[in-house]
Formats: C-alpha cells, sequence, structure tokens
C-alpha cells in the first residue's frame, strides 16, 4: 500500500528531457540562432548583460535561447558561469565624455555643445502595432549624419562652471567589489551603485518611481542622459601602461537634482547617477533617482521613512537571483517543519479543548 | 637573488593545489575544531626556517586577499620570496594582519595583533605560532570541541588564559612543528595541567 | 564549460570559505559574513551548504546528501550529483559510511562520530531576524548580548498559547554566549546538537557561515516553569517500529487514513534490515 517516493533521479532527468523539448518548441519553425537572438532582441540582450554583470552579447543571446526568453533565469545563467571565469584584474575608470554617442539628450537645456540627438528611441513611436513586422517587412535604411569629431561633453561639467551644482570627490582609492567581499551596511556609495546597477529593472524602477509619488522625491531632472561606446583600457603590471582591451556600449544618467544649501555652502544643485551595460534607458534613469534618494544622509536632508532612502532595504532586496531563488525555494519540501506544526497545532487544541472541558464542568458543579 | 635561491622560491609549493589543500585544509579544521589534538599536515616544502606545517597552512589559507606578518626570525628574503610567489599575499604590519607567523618569542607582544571588533570578532589575527615539538603537556584545556578536558603543551599559560577573558573577542592560534600541527582558540579555557 | 576546479569552486574562493569556516570554529554560534559566490543552482536550494561543503570535501570523503531526512529527495538527489561530477567522490546513503553529510531541515537519527562533518544548509541565519529585521541592529543586538527580545517573543507565546509555539528552527544558545539559528530542523532533533562531529552552517544567499565544534555546549532557549521539550508525533514508525525517530505523517487514502513513517530514510531501512518491524511493515513490503 505505501510506496515511498522513490527516483528522483529519473524524474529529474525527464523533467530536463522534456524542458528541452518545450524550449525547442514546434520543430516546423526554424530554429532561433544566436545571432538572431543579439542582433534582434538586442534590448533583452543588453538586460541580461547588466544585471548578469557581465559583458558579451553572444553569452547573454545563449542564455535567453537556453532560458526560453525568460530573463531572469537567463541573468541566473550569466551570473553562475561569470563567478567561474578567472580575475585577472580591474580596467581603468571609463572616460563616459569620451563616449561615441548614439544618443544624448539633456531635458535641462533646450541645447547644448554636441545638440540633442534622439538616436534609435522608442520615444515618439505611437505604440501601434507593426502589422507589417508580422509579414517580416525589410526595413529601409534610416539617414546617416557625420559622426561628431569632437567629443560630446557632459551638460553637468556647464553647470559645475559655476559650481551651481556639486562636484564629486575624485579619488584613487580601489572601490569595494560586491561580489568579492560580503556586503555590510552602511555601503558606500561605489558599492550602492554596483548593487543598483545589476539589480532588477523592475525592482528599481518601482523603487525610483515611489520616490516621484512623494516618498522621499528629490525632484530630479533629466541633466543628460546619453548612450553610447566607450573604450575600456586596462594597465598592464608588465608594461606599465594602459592599453585598450575592448570597447562597451553604456547608458549613462547624470539628474539634477533639488538644490541644498547651508550657511556655509550657498544654494547647490545635487545629483544622481545611473550608469548600466547596453542600452537601458529606463533603467540608468531609474538608478539615479534612487542613488539620488539613498544619500539623503550625506546631504543632510531628513529621513522620511521613505523605502527608497533605507539602504539596508533597497540593496538587499534589489537582487532578482537572490529574491527568485529564495521565494521559488518555498516549493521544495517542507514537510518536516510542517509536521513539527501540526504535532504542535494539535497539542494547543488538545489542550485548549481540556482546559475548556474542565472549565464547562467546573461551571455545571457549581 | 642568486640563481639557487630564485628556484626554490619556485619550489616547495603544492603539486596539486586543489587536493593538497583540500587535505591540509581538513588538518587545519580538525585541530581548531578540537583544541590540543596533534593533526598530520603535509604537502609542502617551504624555504628553511619555517615548518612544512606553517608553509601548509600558509598555502591552504593566505592569498592576496590576507595581509601576513613575519615575526623576527620567520622573516627572511627566502620566505618573503616564497610566500609572494605561492600565495600573492602582501606582507604587513602586525597591527594588520590577518595570519602571522613566528616563534612564540618573536610574537611578543601578543597585544598588537587584531582581536577583532564587538560586532564582527572575525576580523581577528590567527596566529601561526612555530614550536620545538609536542611534548610533555603543561596546560589543561576545555572548552568548545574538548569532551571534557584535553592536555597540551603551551610555551605559557598566562598568554592564552589573558587572551579567552577577551572572548568572543581574541586571537586564534595553530601550533605547528614538523609536519604536524595543533591549535587553540579563544573559545578555549586554559589551566594548569593537574 | 566544461573544466571546473576538484569540487567547483576556484581556489580563492575555497580559501575565503575555508578562513570564515575557522574563524566560526573559534567563535561557535558567531555569523561569519562570507562572499558568497553565485552557485550554479539557485539561493535557497543549499548554496549556502554547498559551497561550505565543496570547500570541506576532499577527494577521500564519501559523501551524503539528505533533504527531510531522505536520500532520495529530488534536491538531495540534485546535490549529490552535483557533487559526484564536481569532486569525484564517492557518494552513499549510509548515515555510518559518510564522512561528510550534506543537510536539509534534519539531523541524522544514528550518533554521528568524531571522523564526521555535518554541513547545515541555512535560508536565514539570523535567529533575531523575525524580531528585527535589520542586520545593523541584530549584529548590535549580538555584539551587546541584547537578547531579551528573544525571551520576550518566546513569553508571549506562552501567555497566548500556553507553550512556546516554535516547531522548527528552535533558537538555542552556544556555549553561553550566541544565540544561533540551527536552521530549520525540527526542534526534536535539537538535543542532537551536542555532538562528536563537527557542525557547520552555510547560508549563501545571506552570506553567513557558522559553525559548532564537537561537544560543545547547545542550549535550547526556554524557560524555567515551561522547559524545552523535544516533541514528535506519538507513535512509532509503522515500517520500522522505532519509537525514537521524528516522524512524516503520510495520507494514506481519501478515508484521511494515516501511517507513520521515519523521516530518515537511511535509519528506517537499516533497522528493517535488521529485522525490526512496523504496524504496516507486511503490506508495505
Amino acid at each position: 500500500m505505501y510506496v515511498a517516493v522513490k527516483g528522483g533521479e529519473r524524474a529529474i532527468e525527464n523533467a530536463h528531457a522534456w524542458l528541452a523539448e518545450e524550449r525547442r518548441g514546434d520543430k516546423n519553425v526554424s530554429e532561433l540562432s544566436l545571432a538572431q537572438i543579439r542582433e534582434q532582441l538586442s534590448l533583452a540582450v543588453n538586460r541580461v548583460m547588466a544585471e548578469g554583470s557581465l559583458y558579451d552579447p553572444d553569452l547573454a543571446a545563449l542564455a535567453i535561447k537556453q532560458s526560453r526568453g525568460d530573463l531572469i533565469e537567463a541573468i541566473f545563467l550569466i551570473r553562475a558561469y561569470r563567478t567561474t571565469l578567472p580575475r585577472f584584474g580591474c580596467s581603468q575608470a571609463v572616460k563616459t565624455g569620451d563616449m561615441a554617442c548614439d544618443r544624448r539628450i539633456s531635458a535641462t537645456f533646450k541645447d547644448a555643445p554636441g545638440g540633442q540627438v534622439l538616436g534609435p528611441t522608442f520615444d515618439y513611436t505611437h505604440r501601434l502595432l507593426d502589422f507589417k513586422l508580422a509579414a517580416e517587412g525589410e526595413v529601409p535604411d534610416a539617414p546617416v549624419a557625420k559622426p561628431r569629431k569632437e567629443a560630446t561633453p557632459h551638460i553637468t561639467e556647464f553647470l559645475q562652471g559655476e559650481d551651481i551644482i556639486e562636484r564629486e570627490p575624485s579619488s584613487d582609492a580601489v572601490p569595494g567589489d560586491l561580489t568579492r567581499e560580503p556586503m555590510s551596511y552602511p555601503a558606500d556609495r561605489a558599492v550602492r551603485l554596483q548593487s543598483l546597477t545589476r539589480g532588477d529593472e523592475g525592482f528599481i524602477l518601482g523603487m525610483a518611481y515611489s520616490t516621484q509619488r512623494g516618498y522621499a522625491r528629490n525632484h530630479a531632472f533629466v541633466g543628460e542622459l546619453r548612450i553610447g561606446t566607450v573604450p575600456v583600457e586596462m594597465e598592464i603590471p608588465e608594461l606599465g601602461f594602459a592599453i585598450e582591451i575592448g570597447e562597451v556600449e553604456l547608458t549613462e544618467c547624470e539628474t539634477v537634482n533639488q538644490f541644498k544649501g547651508s550657511k556655509t555652502v550657498p544654494p547647490q544643485f545635487t545629483r544622481g547617477y545611473g550608469l548600466v551595460f547596453g542600452q537601458s534607458e529606463r533603467k540608468s534613469i531609474a538608478m539615479a533617482l534612487v542613488d539620488r534618494a539613498l544619500r539623503w544622509e550625506e546631504l543632510g536632508e531628513d529621513n522620511l521613512g521613505a523605502p527608497a532612502q533605507d539602504e539596508e532595504f533597497v540593496l538587499s532586496h534589489a537582487d532578482n537571483i537572490q529574491a527568485t531563488g529564495f521565494l521559488e525555494h518555498i516549493k521544495l519540501p517542507h514537510y518536516v517543519d510542517f509536521q513539527s506544526e501540526l504535532e504542535l497545532v494539535r497539542k494547543l487544541r488538545r489542550e485548549a479543548a481540556e482546559l475548556s472541558e474542565t472549565l464547562a464542568a467546573r461551571e455545571a458543579a457549581q | 637573488m642568486s640563481l639557487q635561491t630564485s628556484s626554490a622560491v619556485y619550489a616547495g609549493g603544492f603539486s596539486n593545489p586543489p587536493v593538497a589543500s583540500a587535505h591540509a585544509f581538513r588538518a587545519a579544521m580538525n585541530a581548531m575544531a578540537r583544541p590540543g589534538e596533534v593533526q598530520e599536515i603535509t604537502g609542502a616544502t617551504p624555504p628553511e626556517g619555517i615548518s612544512p606545517a606553517a608553509g601548509c597552512l600558509l598555502l591552504t589559507l593566505c592569498d592576496p586577499e590576507t595581509g601576513v606578518f613575519l615575526a623576527p626570525g620567520a622573516d627572511t628574503e627566502a620566505v618573503r620570496a616564497w610566500l609572494a610567489f605561492h600565495t600573492g599575499a602582501p606582507i604587513v604590519a602586525a597591527e594588520q594582519a590577518d595570519f602571522v607567523l613566528g616563534s612564540w618569542e618573536a610574537l611578543m607582544p601578543l597585544a598588537r595583533f587584531r582581536t577583532g571588533t564587538p560586532e564582527y570578532p572575525d576580523r581577528s589575527a590567527t596566529l601561526i605560532v612555530e614550536v620545538p615539538g609536542f611534548g610533555t603537556p603543561n596546560a589543561q584545556l576545555r572548552g568548545p570541541g574538548i569532551k571534557g578536558t584535553a592536555e597540551m603543551q603551551l610555551p605559557e599559560l598566562a598568554a592564552f588564559q589573558d587572551n579567552a577573558v577577551l572572548y568572543p573577542l581574541g586571537l586564534d592560534f595553530f601550533f605547528t612543528s614538523g609536519s604536524q600541527v595543533a591549535a587553540l582558540p579563544r573559545s578555549t579555557q586554559v589551566a594548569a595541567e593537574a | 564549460m566544461s573544466d571546473y576546479n576538484f569540487a567547483y569552486l576556484d581556489e580563492q574562493t575555497k580559501r575565503m570559505i575555508r578562513r570564515a569556516i575557522l574563524k566560526g570554529l573559534a567563535v561557535p554560534g558567531y555569523q561569519v559574513p562570507f562572499a558568497s559566490r553565485e552557485m550554479p543552482m539557485p539561493y535557497g536550494w543549499g548554496t549556502g551548504g554547498v559551497q561550505v561543503s565543496a570547500a570541506t570535501l576532499t577527494p577521500d570523503d564519501t559523501l551524503k546528501v539528505i533533504d527531510q531526512g531522505a536520500d532520495d529527495t529530488t534536491n538531495a538527489v540534485s546535490i549529490r550529483k552535483f557533487f559526484e561530477k564536481t569532486a569525484g567522490v564517492e557518494t552513499t546513503e549510509e548515515t555510518e559510511k559518510a564522512s561528510v553529510i550534506q543537510t536539509r531541515h534534519r539531523i541524522p537519527e544514528a550518533e554521528l562520530t568524531e571522523d564526521q562533518i555535518l554541513v547545515y544548509q541555512v535560508p536565514i541565519p539570523e535567529p533575531l531576524r523575525f524580531l528585527e529585521p535589520r542586520e545593523t541592529e541584530t549584529r548590535k543586538m549580538h555584539a551587546l548580548q541584547e537578547y531579551g527580545l528573544m525571551h520576550v517573543k518566546l513569553y508571549e507565546d506562552i501567555s497566548q498559547h500556553g507553550a512556546i509555539a516554535t516547531a522548527y528552527a528552535y533558537p538555542v544558545k552556544v556555549e553561553g554566549r550566541y544565540v544561533m539559528d540551527p536552521s530549520p530542523i525540527p526542534k526534536f532533533d535539537n538535543p542532537k546538537m551536542e555532538m562528536a562531529a563537527i557542525q557547520l552552517f552555510g547560508a549563501g544567499r545571506e552570506q553567513r557561515i557558522y559553525a559548532v565544534p564537537p561537544y560543545t555546549q547547545v542550549v535550547s532557549l526556554d524557560f524555567e516553569d515551561y522547559p524545552f521539550e523535544a516533541s514528535k508525533a506519538e507513535h512509532a514508525c509503522d515500517l520500522c517500529g522505532s519509537e525514537h525517530s521524528y516522524l512524516d505523517e503520510v495520507i494514506l487514502d481519501d478515508a484521511g487514513n494515516r501511517m507513520f513513517v521515519c523521516s530518515d530514510t537511511d535509519y528506517c531501512r537499516s533497522r528493517r534490515e535488521a529485522g525490526h518491524s512496523g504496524r504496516l511493515s507486511e503490506e508495505a513490503a
């Protein structure tokens, strides 16, 4: 009559086989190539690279294919792979001022040197389903402008010239690395930014949105948003100088936030900062807003008890790989613990019943 | 650096690091988990002046993320070069050290080593004390890892009694001689052998 | 992607974990922060235990993996396979033959020996977490040994339910100093924690490792008038007849008939092989 649940190993193998079949889908439909994913689902690839903390579009495409388009699962695959890679060293800080910009806009100035460059944006598309795409229509070539020769200066530099925005302290100190050291609170800004840039886009978006709605509102203007490629340079000890080892596409957002003054410092605008791999516009703006909200203490603002001001709360819940793992683990067997609660509740109920019986008997006797 | 010493620098590491360090760590862990019990620990051939057991501990536990302080006697050019080549661990001042190597006398005064903070007692130094051997016990040990009492030979008693008073702060000690290792964590109560 | 290091983790990661284990053994019950790595299985599925096991295993070890006391639960099977593949170690289902046992939610019934290491998978290592969610606060409470809040919570249970309403992950005090979460084992298992084997605890997502050396004093928190009680279902195992093992309750049919069987599958098997039997032995055969 009773058969213990056996054969876990075979069940697992069968589940994996079925999963592979489902991933492939109808075999009469041609299989996706990694190049197709990389080229045509590039924003998904960008998100997987950003939250996976690994800049490799081909691996991200592979992860998306393997995960059937579940981006958090794809991010997980990338993270688990990333952690096995040897660490050769760290690059020099990238100079986003030298970025070859595909897109560059400022909400704070009508125009500025370098101009407003819309780039490949969804912004002014009417969100109407384009049924032509369903018929695999060819796309005409977009008009091409001459690339700008000079670097595009940061908008905040103009403000900084007037000292009307706070200056970022520069430092040669090696920033902490949250993948190498356990998180401890309070975290410094470098570690906070690392946590935000690889944090879940939806979570960071929600946190940022909450600040706009009044939970620690900080009046953010998008001073500048730029997307483009920057060279990555690394100092090679054997050579004694830095060489370019490649380039990465980045999205950078600098917000100009409500000003702050004191008896000693005249009123100044403050900053929030977002920097994300790939074209990740929503994420980088959200990151800048949350960064700014988390800086309340350093800027002498009040703690309003808003979730986005709470560093430990934000940083310990931003990682979707940690979150999804722990959330989903509750589907693992917990019957031993459940049994212990079952016994406890039965015992408490028995005792409660005995007590009410005793009381009833006492009442009847009186 | 002469040719002879430079080749000695490259020699004496673990021949198969993943496996050798796994065995060495097991010995170190058993030692720390069972204060006073002597374990065999082998696989390293460090330069003259430090024991194979101490060499094993250094190879197993040290890397670029740990600062090492070499006390006088252990602080030779050969040891520094060997440690740098095989572990990449930086040599640091006594006050910053994660790991410390030396004879008991050379380690004095102990007060300069980190004992951790009330919130992070783990941020404390581990001392590798080179001893002549594990001879007649002079100390009786009690505490975690010990069934009833254990016996051990210690260079002195007072220093370890003072260390235990700091608990949960304090220093943790490995004792090494030849290919043998024993340990005394801060949690152990030390008394004179009856 | 085929050539992983022995036991999967790179050597530098293992060194970092090993250092944390040694500090954990030196300060029993104190949670040592460690830079937990992303593992190829999800957080919450034993990544802490797996990292501790990976840093502890030698090729000479024999590994046993249990989940809910059973060797054949899917996650136990999955973790056992992981180490068979990456470390090439022998595996066993027999408690006595294992030198390293990784467990989720149970301590084996057989008394463990000095030659064994028990590695626990821990979801939430902080026993004070559900009283105070902030790590910055709980760390201070441990530093100052401010455990009053825990006693208040247990006492509130008593005033509300007439008993301490914690059935698993029942907090313990280690060597009179640190209050520690024993991982979600049923409180039935708590008294076994004073054992001859080394106990290591790994919480991957929460980035903590802690340890209990052999023969360390481990006391379940209680009150003089409401002493701790290691309870289990008041039955004997229906297969092996044991009256001393922790039992799973199994629903047998639509009429709600139940049976009780040992949660420790190896313990139950070895008793049956030794000729012991329970109420439903024949039917079960």
